[in-house]
């Protein structure tokens, strides 16, 4: 699970760095989409330090104090590199129990829902695609994360289509044409 | 400002009596200069039927199709090919370029159609595979260019001399993601820049170019989904 620590570490990578620096850094490269308080920031270091992660300098004029990786510090965060990202099991998300919800509640048009998360979804794909396309090609980080979110909520909407599909399936499936009689009505007891 | 396209309650129906299919069924949509919009649905939902209409490829069988003011329906033959030819112009997943022709031949083949002096054609598809960013492709045929180029080719293409309608049918299908979105990122431009463009794809990441996604299903549009900048907290960030 990626943690601010992890967050913290892989900047002190680069050169020793102060907290309010960590902070601002952190947020830029992941565009803010991760937005992190002082408080975290200071309660991460102040662990990292007693961890032996990091070591902190003598503190300065106005109170701050430079962070520097040590060589535990280094590596645990290449490990945190190496070790691939297990998401979490998608169907405890709220659309998921949604739309599990939807197909079984009484009187609940799906369709409606689904092409309701489908334009919001697409909206926020229309604006990520337009930050994209401001973004500086040099600006690497802040490209990577919004493809990241370009490409998740494209596997949302791809998603989206293929329940609707399923739901127009289904629903032919439960209202066969009238003949012959006991084909039907067979397939009714199977499902 | 006035539109480009204009479709007013479109229908297009195919076959008779029992076997009647409505595979557009009373669309209306406007494109104004400047804006690129995206139609998305299932297969069966009407989308080709619509590009083929915009185009004036096909004709509705209910409801009429106006480009650059005129209405398509009522034209001879020979009207209708002017204003295709002159008005409207097309990107395909089939690039549909000459093997035979240079780009730039390519590129001023419509407009030498339309009678312009070959100086005059060559020296507008020069100007307008510079808009493209190929202008250093002009004497390449198309079997010694990647997919991106031809496509910019085909872009350029659509949109040579003062054609303003750019109609793309899953323009980058056969082109990998990072090219794929160099080409719609051109497209944008090229809207962004007075034309008006519309996109039939099925996938999201293309549509997310638009202005405006149009959802159709069963011949009707059921949903649009309109850019308002911003909306997100990202967009108020930047």
């Amino acid at each position: 699970m990626m943690s601010v620590r992890h967050g913290l570490l892989a900047l002190l990578l680069e050169q020793p760095r102060h907290g309010y620096e960590l902070r601002a850094e952190f947020e830029r490269r992941t565009g803010s989409t991760w937005p992190l308080n002082v408080g975290q920031v200071y309660t991460t270091l102040a662990r990292l330090e007693r961890d032996g992660a990091v070591e902190g300098g003598e503190e300065n004029d106005a109170g701050q104090k430079q962070y520097v990786l040590t060589g535990p510090g280094r590596a645990e965060i290449e490990q945190w590199f190496a070790t691939p990202v297990r998401r979490e099991s998608r169907p405890r998300d709220e659309l998921s129990v949604k739309l599990a919800l939807a197909v079984t509640a009484p009187g609940v048009d799906v369709r409606a829902v689904l092409q309701t998360q489908r334009t919001d979804s697409l909206r926020a794909l229309q604006d990520y695609t337009r930050l994209k396309a401001r973004a500086g090609e040099d600006d690497l980080a802040w490209l990577l994360v919004l493809d990241g979110l370009v490409f998740q909520t494209e596997a949302e909407v791809r998603w989206l289509d293929h329940c609707e599909s399923r739901l127009v399936r289904a629903r032919a499936a439960a209202s066969p044409p009238p003949a012959p009689a006991s084909v039907p009505a067979r397939q009714q007891a199977h499902r | 400002m006035s539109a480009v396209l204009e479709l007013r309650d479109v229908r297009r129906a195919h076959g008779t009596g029992e076997g009647l299919v409505q595979a557009l069924d009373g669309v209306s949509l406007t494109v104004a200069p400047g804006e690129l919009v995206a139609v998305m649905g299932p297969s069966g939902s009407g989308k080709s039927t619509l590009l083929h209409l915009a185009g004036g490829l096909d004709q509705p069988t209910g409801g009429e199709v106006v480009v650059e003011g005129t209405v398509l329906a009522g034209l001879s033959a020979k009207a209708l090919a002017r204003v295709r030819r002159r008005a409207v112009g097309y990107v395909f997943q089939e690039l549909n370029l000459v093997p035979a022709l240079t780009s730039a031949e390519n590129v001023s083949l419509p407009r030498e159609l339309d009678g312009a002096s070959s100086r005059a054609a060559r020296r507008e598809a020069l100007a307008a595979l510079e808009a493209v960013g190929i202008a250093e492709l002009a004497d390449r045929f198309p079997d010694d260019m990647s997919g991106g180029q031809q496509q910019r080719v085909a872009i350029a293409r659509a949109l040579v001399g003062d054609r303003r309608l750019v109609l793309a049918d899953e323009p980058t299908g056969a082109l990998d993601s990072t090219t794929g979105e160099q080409v719609m990122a051109l497209l944008r431009t090229r809207c962004d820049a007075g034309a008006a463009g519309v996109l039939v794809t099925h996938d999201a990441r293309q549509a997310a170019w638009a202005d405006r996604v149009v959802f159709l299903r069963d011949g009707r549009v059921v949903d649009e989904s309109v850019y308002v900048p911003p909306t997100s907290s990202l967009g108020a960030l930047t």
